[in-house]
């Protein structure tokens, strides 16, 4: 092989750089399109957090509030309810709330601040379904053993009224608890506590 | 006249010699084995579905708004008020359903005839990844009505990427736009329903079509025809496909379109499998339907994804033995061992194994439309547990067993003699 066959190897060095950075360059401009895809500012703004004003909840009575679009129960236990979460211990997968579905004040058999007061996000673990209430006195749907809580209509997974998941139901764990603080005797607010904004 | 014809074709392929070049080479000169049969209708089938699809998709996007306030309005003003636009939409949503009896067919042709097998894998991998983008089209195309089954189909599908350790709660953030499905999911779905997907769609069609005319098609006895050639390097066996395939191909289309046409006429929701009943109704992101089932062509694998239960805490197992369902397909090509390739040829044990997958297919896919109570508990003997869920796990078993025991049954299977030349029944 003569010289002037020869390749010059260092030109290709030229090539190299040049296809990195180009590579580089392409790769940098798939950012934005990406980024587009996140919560625009203005859906971040719809999910801010919601006040409710729970003077009026009467004690077992359960209403519905609507943050970042999805279902948060406000639920105002009973002594009698309280108890029968108590006799769920046993048929519930995580009576202790082990795995963390809610803030670090939750963590605790009634899963809430205050042992009446429930914030639960009526979305089922499973995937994603809204569980519909179903009272102790509803044994002829749920079986004799039943003491009240939540059932998902899509899959049959059941809820104690503590949101603790039941066992051998397709949902892997309790419902989630958001982060939520009372600003008041009859003031709470949903999305929000002192830690800050989930 | 002719002979102005004539010029005028002369004057196309002095200036652009390709047309002619990849009519013949596509076409009036590829030879295809002369021994196709029925099941050979789907593919040209497949690639007519597109076609109704794309076209009826466009006039359907003159009418439709992807907004979450006016899609579904904008979908019963096309269904009262557009001039014909029933019968548009009607036509698109029976081609879905038609799109994917049709392409499960084709697919079920190849494994009859082995035509996954070498030299075809990446024939057959590029219909794997029609299949997929198919998958996705139709899940994206489903939200767009906006009623209560597109809007928690699309929950429980996107949700599904929660289960992903770690990312999976930004995964689907990131797939939503927003907390929950909303107006964002639903304009970003459309831009993937009707551009992002549909491109991808007919770019995998013509690589589908490119890697088959280089090695050529298979037939019902998977053997080559290229192994025999005239002295003018024509397969013996060999037919042009057109005039002698085009023509076979319209007898299937008239058939397919007499169907096709009285579904979208008489059975238009297809007994609730290709339009569902809860999709009549808004979606409202505050209320679950009583009952969330997928469109016919993903139950079998919303069985499976049903059938496996939590582990670890979480649903992921589940998730990825849906997906691996469907992407075991892939690897069709290597776990098959048969030195034939062709059922015709084949012993028992492929015969018995592949009933058996079909049987598990089908009944993985009635199961995945009903609720998991549907039949009943069992006694305390099996733990109460449900009859459906032991039904989907034992045949969800049976799905994966057609696949991981393929090396071991297709090489130990018991082959009859291959023929040289292709035969005609």
């Amino acid at each position: 092989m003569s010289d002037k066959e020869k390749i010059d190897k260092t030109r290709r060095n030229l090539l190299v750089a040049t296809s990195v950075a180009g590579g580089a360059a392409t790769v940098g401009a798939a950012v934005p399109f990406v980024a587009s895809m996140w919560p625009s500012e203005r859906a971040k703004a719809a999910g801010a957090p919601v006040d409710v004003d729970i003077s009026r909840l009467r004690p077992g009575e359960l209403r519905t509030y609507a943050w970042r679009r999805q279902p948060v129960w406000v639920f105002r236990r009973t002594p009698d309810m309280l108890q029968d979460i108590k006799k769920d211990d046993g048929v519930v997968s995580d009576p202790t709330s082990e795995v963390l579905h809610q803030p670090a004040y939750a963590k605790n058999e009634y899963r809430s601040r205050t042992p009446e007061l429930a914030v639960i996000i009526g979305v089922c673990t499973h995937l994603g379904c809204t569980p519909i209430e179903k009272p102790a006195s509803d044994k002829a749907d749920m079986g004799a053993a039943w003491n009240g809580g939540f059932y998902c209509p899509c899959h049959g997974s059941m809820y104690d009224f503590a949101g603790r998941v039941y066992k051998g139901v397709p949902a892997p764990t309790n419902l989630w608890i958001p982060r939520y603080m009372h600003l008041s005797d009859n003031k709470i607010v949903i999305g929000k506590d002192e830690q800050g904004e989930a | 006249m002719a002979s102005r014809m004539t010029a005028l074709w002369d004057w196309i392929d002095s200036r652009m010699p390709t047309l002619g070049e990849e009519y013949r080479k596509h076409l009036s000169e590829y030879y295809a084995p002369k021994n196709f049969n029925f099941w050979y209708y789907f593919g040209s089938l497949a690639l007519l579905v597109l076609v109704i699809q794309i076209v009826s998709g466009i006039f359907l996007t003159m009418n439709y708004k992807p907004d979450a306030a006016l899609a579904f309005g904008s979908v019963e003003y096309i269904m009262r008020d557009v001039s014909g636009g029933w019968i548009i939409r009607y036509i698109h949503s029976t081609g879905a359903s038609a799109f994917f009896i049709v392409v499960y067919l084709h697919m079920f042709r190849g494994l009859l005839y082995g035509s996954h097998r070498q030299p075809r894998e990446l024939v057959w991998i590029f219909g794997m990844l029609i299949y997929l983008s198919l998958m996705a089209e139709a899940f994206f195309g489903y939200l767009l009505p906006w009623g209560q089954m597109s809007y928690w189909g699309a929950q429980v599908i996107v949700n599904l990427f929660n289960a992903i350790p770690f990312i999976g709660p930004d995964v689907s953030l990131w797939i939503r736009g927003d907390y929950v499905v909303s107006d964002a999911t639903l304009n970003r779905f459309f831009a993937f329903h009707v551009i992002a997907i549909p491109l991808v769609l007919l770019a995998l069609v013509v690589v589908h079509l490119l890697a088959l005319h280089d090695v050529g098609s298979n037939n019902p006895d998977g053997i080559e025809i290229k192994k025999k050639k005239d002295a003018n390097g024509r397969p013996l066996d060999g037919i042009p496909f057109h005039p002698y395939y085009t023509v076979k191909d319209i007898v299937g289309v008239v058939v397919f379109l007499a169907i096709f046409a009285f579904v979208v006429f008489f059975v238009p929701n297809g007994g609730g499998h290709f339009l569902e009943s809860n999709n009549f109704l808004p979606a409202n992101p505050l209320q679950t339907p009583p009952e969330i089932a997928p469109v016919w062509y993903f139950t079998p694998y919303y069985s499976i994804l049903r059938a496996v239960p939590p582990m670890f805490d979480s649903q992921f197992p589940g998730v990825l033995a849906m997906g691996g369902a469907v992407l075991i397909f892939f690897f069709l090509p290597w776990l098959d061992r048969s030195p034939v390739k062709s059922i015709r040829y084949r012993g028992p044990l492929f015969k018995i194994a592949l009933t058996v997958f079909v049987v598990s297919f089908f009944v993985l896919g009635y199961l995945g439309t009903v609720p998991t109570n549907a039949w009943g508990q069992f006694g305390p003997w099996l733990g109460n547990a449900q009859r459906c869920t032991v039904i989907a796990r034992i045949f969800g078993a049976l799905y994966f067993l057609f696949f991981f025991l393929m090396p071991w049954y297709t090489a130990r299977d018991k082959t009859k003699p291959v023929p040289e030349r292709v035969t005609m029944h």
